[in-house]
């Protein structure tokens, strides 16, 4: 075996071990706890913003109508089923009648045994005024007593008083019949505008108490969704504003805008509650209760310092942005302003135009931390 | 004076600087297992210096919210806003799932952060790439670990949300990454239940007399409505004014408010002692198995390398040579192949297998500094069998046997 010389061995050596030192020292400064840290900046820039709201809500229609029986009853009939557009005045169906038609049959029975009566105290009337005029006349030529012209005087009174009841009688029996002729008619039950039906929620045969609904309507024009913005994100919220709708179920955008704020706010929620009308009502109907995004924008504010709120942290209670000043991290408080969704914010007061200020960092920052600038972070796929 | 070690290493220079390598290689995986280690407690405490809190509040008598579940309702933040030391208050949930995106799923911890600005307790301190959550509902920061990108959507439960910012080092104390979505979809992530169940709870209620009653309508809506709301969070993040003392503060929330507090290092003992305790030993138990096996063939090796020299000592005794000379020449080998074993150890560690663990491996200077320090002792020690071996030649051998 032959042996390299002294010196080519040595070298041979050193060509192994400088890189391995090299290396290890590389390894001790650049990685771990004592490696600077790779941090991305950007520059505090004057721009304006539009700032806009985001929430969530439900499309719901302003207009829902409730049809069902005002008496305990069991439904007959139903004519309509859900999804049928329905006339404003149309017969939906009919609760059972049960005795009410053999009531009004009596009740007509009866209205013409009053009339019978009617005219039978008619002619017992006339009877007796003709005796009572008779009698007066008898009277006058003395041909008759005092007492017998009284009592026929007497009579037709009576036979007045009973014409009256008669008659009074008539008009009770009348207005009983109109009476259940009208509940014949409330047991109809009808629409109260042109909609559509949503709800079946009784069928034939099934026994429901007052007010239960049977058939709910809703009117298709008055859909609108009830949207609810945080509390913390509602600031500028107000009537008129344009808003995008987003449906769950479709794509695309819908526009339309901010109908009302509701001035009672869900205090258990900590939201805000508002409306918004579609500018069109969409075509396919979409489904009530279905979910919707809303984007209100806001009006635009004029150009003003802003930061990427990633850039925005709290140190010690203080938010602020770490500020690079040659090439030393500071941090620097800010106050801040309104920011928009894309996550820009505006600096009030901490920063001017032009600040270079940290945006992505590969670790927590502090003051004394050694920082390594470059465009984009290690690891991060774009 | 020539340095007789070196002399000798030069006479076969490669064969030791192969041992040291392969020397190397097994301080490089003590090294990592001491990182592995480090790594789960670092683990713990980012969940914590994450948080950004003083105090966490969370239900009597538990140890939420990471150790043991843990809910309360989700306007306490209300009267402990009030209480006094406290600057800020933010409600949190946490939940570990799957996170689904397309094809493949991700366990992360879901992580829901009140509405507000940057800075508030809960939300992610610093970002990697992206923004902070700006909309009130469906978008989501994720870290980095889960292999989301900017504008993915992710799936959790049945609503989609889109990634508009990644972070780093945001894990659980399980190390699975955190996924941060707004408050109100993590409480009806967390407590809402799938379709079918949902349905089932309805056909539940509608058969149950007592809520289906024909004479009430209504009720069974109302009934079901009461169902389906969730108005819990499981823990509240509380920030204390510059001033105050965290423990004054904590025992007042504790007194008036009738909730469990924990300051920041009753919080890190629950997650280092308790919660990775287990786990922690675990991997602790390995890495003293591993550094008495590693210092076990350190000082094989070095009696070997003595060995297959012993004719050579033999040599040098019998011209002469002085004890110390030859005590000098094994121990310089030893801690010379220490040395480079160290060397190559800290770089593979460093560069080839702390980056292919799947949990966060954190190599401390310090770790390396004892490590190294480990090292020439183990080889000081282990040199002296040899040089017990060596010393005891009979310088006879050289020229006999």
């Amino acid at each position: 075996m032959k042996y390299l010389p002294v010196q080519g061995r040595t070298l041979a050596l050193l060509v192994v071990l400088l890189p391995l030192a090299v290396l290890f020292v590389y390894v001790a400064l650049r990685s771990g706890p004592l490696a600077p840290v790779p941090v991305t900046l950007t520059k505090v820039e004057n721009r304006a913003i539009v700032p806009a709201l985001f929430g969530i809500g439900n499309v719901e229609a302003r207009y829902n109508f409730k049809i069902g029986p005002t008496f305990a009853g069991r439904v007959k009939r139903l004519d309509v089923q859900v999804g049928d557009q329905v006339l404003a005045g149309q017969v939906l169906g009919a609760m059972d009648p049960v005795d009410l038609d053999e009531r009004i049959q009596a009740q007509k029975a009866m209205l013409k045994r009053v009339e019978a009566q009617l005219s039978e105290a008619q002619a017992g009337h006339d009877y007796a005024a003709t005796q009572a005029r008779r009698y007066e006349q008898l009277l006058a030529a003395r041909s008759t007593s005092e007492e017998t012209n009284a009592s026929k005087k007497h009579e037709l009174q009576v036979a007045e008083a009973n014409l009256n009841a008669a008659r009074e009688e008539l008009v009770r029996v009348r207005a009983d019949r109109e009476a259940l002729q009208a509940q014949r008619h409330n047991l109809d039950l009808l629409a109260p505008v042109a909609g559509l039906v949503v709800v079946r929620d009784a069928e034939p045969g099934t026994t429901v108490v007052a007010g239960q609904a049977v058939v709910e309507l809703i009117d298709p024009k008055s859909l609108w969704v009830n949207v609810r913005f945080d509390q913390i994100h509602a600031h500028g919220l107000a009537a008129n504003l344009v808003a995008q709708i987003v449906l769950r179920s479709q794509e695309g955008e819908f526009t339309g805008r901010v109908l009302r704020v509701e001035p009672l706010a869900d205090a258990v929620t900590e939201e805000t509650l508002a409306k918004v009308v579609f500018d069109q009502i969409p075509a396919p109907l979409p489904p009530v209760g279905e979910l919707a995004e809303i984007t209100v924008a806001l009006p635009a504010l004029p150009a003003a310092p802003v930061i990427p709120n990633a850039a925005i942290q709290r140190i010690n209670g203080k938010l602020g942005v770490w500020q690079v000043m040659n090439g030393d991290l500071r941090f620097t408080p800010v106050s801040l302003g309104a920011a928009d969704l894309d996550g820009h914010v505006q600096v009030r007061e901490g920063l001017t135009v032009g600040d270079r200020v940290v945006v992505y960092s590969a670790k927590a920052l502090r003051a004394r931390s050694r920082i390594h600038v470059v465009e984009q972070l290690p690891g991060v796929k774009s | 004076m020539i340095s007789l070690a070196g002399r000798d290493i030069m006479h076969a220079w490669g064969k030791f600087v192969f041992t040291g390598v392969g020397l190397g290689l097994l301080i490089g995986i003590t090294l990592s297992m001491a990182g592995i280690y480090r790594g789960m407690v670092d683990d713990a405490k980012v969940l914590l210096d994450n948080s950004s809190a003083d105090l966490w509040v969370v239900q009597q008598d538990t140890l939420g919210p990471y150790a043991e579940s843990s809910s309360i309702y989700d306007d306490a933040w209300r009267g402990i806003r009030g209480m006094p030391g406290v600057a800020r208050t933010a409600s949190v949930t946490y939940l570990t799932m799957q996170v689904r995106q397309g094809e493949r799923d991700v366990r992360a911890m879901v992580t829901g952060v009140i509405a507000g600005e940057p800075g508030t307790p809960g939300w992610p301190p610093y970002l990697v790439a992206g923004r902070q959550i700006t909309r009130g509902h469906y978008e989501a920061v994720a870290d980095i670990a889960s292999g989301f990108k900017l504008g993915d959507r992710l799936k959790i439960r049945r609503n989609h949300y889109t990634v508009v910012g990644l972070t780093r080092r945001m894990v659980s104390s399980g190390g699975d990454p955190m996924v941060f979505i707004p408050l109100k979809d993590a409480q009806e992530a967390q407590f809402l239940k799938d379709n079918d169940a949902i349905r089932q709870q309805r056909r539940r209620t509608a058969e149950n007399p007592a809520f289906n009653r024909p004479q009430v309508p209504g009720l069974l809506d109302a009934v079901i409505a009461s169902q389906s709301t969730n108005s819990n969070v499981n823990a509240v993040l509380v920030q204390i004014e510059a001033g105050h003392n965290a423990e004054d503060v904590a025992e007042s929330i504790r007194r008036w408010k009738r909730l469990t507090v924990y300051t920041r290092s009753q919080m890190e003992q629950i997650l280092v002692g308790k919660l990775i305790a287990t786990s922690a030993k675990q991997i602790g138990m390995f890495l003293v198995i591993l550094s008495i096996v590693s210092a076990a063939i350190v000082a094989f090796i070095i009696y070997t390398l003595t060995l297959g020299k012993i004719r050579e000592i033999a040599v040098l005794k019998l011209i002469g040579t002085k004890n110390r000379t030859i005590v000098g020449l094994i121990m310089q080998q030893a801690i010379a192949l220490g040395v480079i074993g160290f060397v190559v150890g800290k770089i593979t560690a460093t560069l080839l297998m702390a980056p292919i663990f799947p949990k966060y491996v954190l190599l401390e200077p310090l770790d390396t500094i004892i490590g190294f320090a480990a090292v020439v002792v183990i080889c000081i020690l282990s040199s002296i069998v040899a040089i017990r071996a060596a010393l005891k030649v009979d310088p006879a051998e050289a020229i006999g046997g």
